[in-house]
């Protein structure tokens, strides 16, 4: 007889249960920080910018697959909150303060903030309202940037360096320090949000996705709960949005523009929405093809564009779903 | 302020508003009845514009290209409802947004690859390039008045075929409810495919009548796509008269907003900042428009689905 009064945690083989890399999780992040000292040792320097890129896009993408995959919640707007904080580095940069101790938290707090009160009007609506809502509000962060005169308008705004990270011994303007810092970062935000998934939040957070009102008649506070989600996946995705400001030297409009939003999401869901590994393989898999095919042919845009589809007839739960044994699968 | 200038800036809104409808009608009917959301339904509006310039370079009369681009539009429509999107009816959303992304990518390339990376210039027809006196006063392109008057009649024909025609009563009912419309016999199959070729078809007209007032280029699709989903939220998805009205809203604060907000900000502020904060709020006004619908009727307008 088992013990009846076990509380409702869920055993690691649940349907709610997303594991990450367990023993692997060394070995993989040595690999990793082993990147750039191995691509100079063949000669590819410039690939460490492109991994760089890569482990941006995979914090940006890993904090909208939280509400997006985890959470049901398709918002057709996360760009605006990247912009927010490639903006907030930008401006601060512009205004003397080049730290990145207070730089990057503090695109973190302007996006969350942002990401606070878009939440609580979108989560209103359901359905294709809120794909549409939240793409409004990013369209208005976006022409908001463009009549900044200030700040470069549609040009955007070159920054002068990149944040300096004083008291460490590390210089950010070397490439594969930078790189190193974006993957620590990563590998933080990965440890975090799966940590989150699986905690009595992300439990909330996607049972809500399966059903709102059994949520609610079991008294869970789906609003809450959806809208701390929200607010989190802001503020990482302004965390994205500083690196990736830093990454390029400069910050525009265009880093809100809808587009942006939209390749996000493809990159989401290509990986494999509500998987945890869905957005770092979705941004690892779309960069380099990105990368790869516009090196083989000019017309890189048309493959881009078979491979996806071929992703979406064949392998209907994403990268990630090709990796996760039927049954455990969870969409 | 001067009375002409409004009266002009409502005819271009209202010429602009129906050709924002001509789009959204499509999306709005395929969203509703095949609930696909289809990203690349811009792109048909892209292809009907080139296949157009590519009839009158070939030296077709501008209404045999107009023709031609609409029947190769609406085939290409069908063809990819038949061999693609047909598998994605009952697939979520964002499968669909994934694979219509793919096909947006393809699209342009695909034009990218025949017509090339430069936009083509589209010239309006000698016959109507002058322009035409209205009002004392107040004088307005010809062409323009033809654009009018042609979305003015193909909504009204729209209208007739969705309340009046068996077949329309099939596209409403398969906008309420799709499982029981299906149910009852109806042959869902030949209905999406029909539907799917219609919404290309305006798409086609609205690309090949807007080609001579906009360059033809690579990726003119995406950006009124955004508009032509504000315009069917605004309206509510799946009703043809919620998309008449959000595509007029639309098209009338767009275009009044960008010309008359920033000569009334003049007269209040200094022209700097007229002139630089007037076209962002424009911009801004229309998705401002769209919260506060949804704000106070989460579901549009005018709801199709009861």
């Amino acid at each position: 007889m088992s013990t009846p009064a076990s509380p409702a945690r869920p055993r690691r083989q649940t349907l709610l249960h997303h594991r990450g890399l367990g023993p692997w999780t060394w070995a993989v992040l040595a690999l990793l920080a082993a990147l750039p000292p191995l691509l100079q040792v063949m000669g590819l320097e410039f690939y460490t910018v492109v991994a760089t890129r890569v482990l941006i896009f995979a914090i940006a993408a890993s904090s909208l697959n939280l509400i997006l995959g985890f959470g049901g919640l398709v918002s057709f707007g996360h760009a605006a909150f990247v912009g927010l904080g490639a903006y907030t580095v930008g401006v601060l940069m512009e205004a003397g303060v080049a730290s990145a101790w207070i730089a990057w938290p503090a695109a973190m707090l302007v996006s969350g903030l942002a990401a606070a009160v878009i939440g609580a009007i979108s989560l209103r609506t359901r359905g294709v309202y809120f794909i549409m809502i939240t793409l409004a509000f990013a369209q208005m962060f976006h022409y908001l940037a463009v009549s900044l005169k200030a700040y470069g308008g549609d040009d955007g705004l070159p920054l002068a360096a990149r944040s300096s990270l004083t008291a460490l011994p590390v210089n950010l303007a070397d490439d594969a320090s930078f790189y190193w810092v974006a993957l620590g970062l990563f590998a933080l935000v990965f440890a975090g949000l799966q940590r989150l998934v699986n905690s009595p939040l992300g439990w909330l957070l996607q049972a809500a996705r399966e059903n709102e009102t059994r949520v609610t008649a079991t008294g869970g506070r789906v609003f809450a709960v959806q809208w701390s989600a929200f607010i989190i996946a802001g503020a990482l995705a302004g965390l994205a949005g500083a690196l990736l400001a830093n990454l390029n030297g400069m910050v525009s409009p265009h880093l809100m523009h809808w587009s942006q939003s939209g390749q996000l999401m493809v990159m989401v869901i290509l990986g494999g929405a509500g998987a945890v590994w869905g957005g770092p393989l979705g941004a690892l898999v779309f960069l380099l093809l990105e990368e790869l095919l516009s090196g083989v042919t000019i017309h890189w845009q048309f493959a881009l564009g078979a491979i996806l589809l071929a992703v979406v007839l064949f392998a209907p739960r994403g990268l990630a779903g090709l990796f996760r044994p039927r049954g455990d699968a969870h969409a | 302020m001067d009375l002409i200038l409004v009266a002009e800036q409502a005819l271009n809104g209202l010429q602009f508003g129906l050709m924002l409808f001509l789009l959204a009608a499509g999306l709005t009917l395929v969203f509703g009845i095949m609930d696909l959301i289809n990203l690349a339904h811009g792109s048909l509006y892209m292809v009907g514009a080139y296949l157009t310039a590519a009839a009158l370079a070939a030296g077709a009369p501008f209404l045999a290209a107009v023709l031609a681009a609409i029947a190769g539009t609406a085939l290409l429509g069908m063809a990819l409802e038949v061999a693609l999107l047909r598998r994605l009816y009952q697939r979520d959303h964002l499968s669909q947004v994934l694979a219509t992304f793919a096909l947006i990518l393809m699209l342009n390339e695909g034009v990218r690859m025949i017509w090339g990376e430069q936009p083509l210039m589209l010239n309006t027809p000698a016959a109507l390039s002058g322009p035409v006196e209205l009002l004392p006063g107040l004088s307005y392109p010809a062409y323009r008045l033809l654009i009018i008057g042609v979305g003015l009649a193909v909504a009204v024909a729209l209208y007739l075929l969705v309340t009046r025609t068996r077949w329309g009563m099939w596209v409403r009912a398969g906008a309420s409810n799709r499982a029981m419309t299906s149910a009852m016999g109806v042959p869902a199959d030949r209905l999406f495919t029909a539907v799917f070729g219609i919404g290309a078809a305006l798409c086609a007209l609205a690309g090949s009548l807007l080609g001579p007032l906009l360059a033809v280029q690579v990726g003119m699709g995406e950006s009124i796509l955004i508009l032509a989903f504000v315009v069917i939220v605004i309206g509510g998805i799946g009703s043809i008269r919620g998309a008449l009205v959000g595509a007029l809203l639309v098209g009338l604060v767009d275009t009044g907003s960008r010309t008359l907000l920033p000569a009334a900000l003049r007269q209040v502020a200094s022209p700097e900042l007229a002139s630089s904060v007037g076209p962002a709020v424009a911009s801004i006004l229309i998705y401002v428009l769209m919260a506060a619908v949804l704000f106070w009727k989460p579901r549009g307008l005018f709801p199709a689905r009861g």
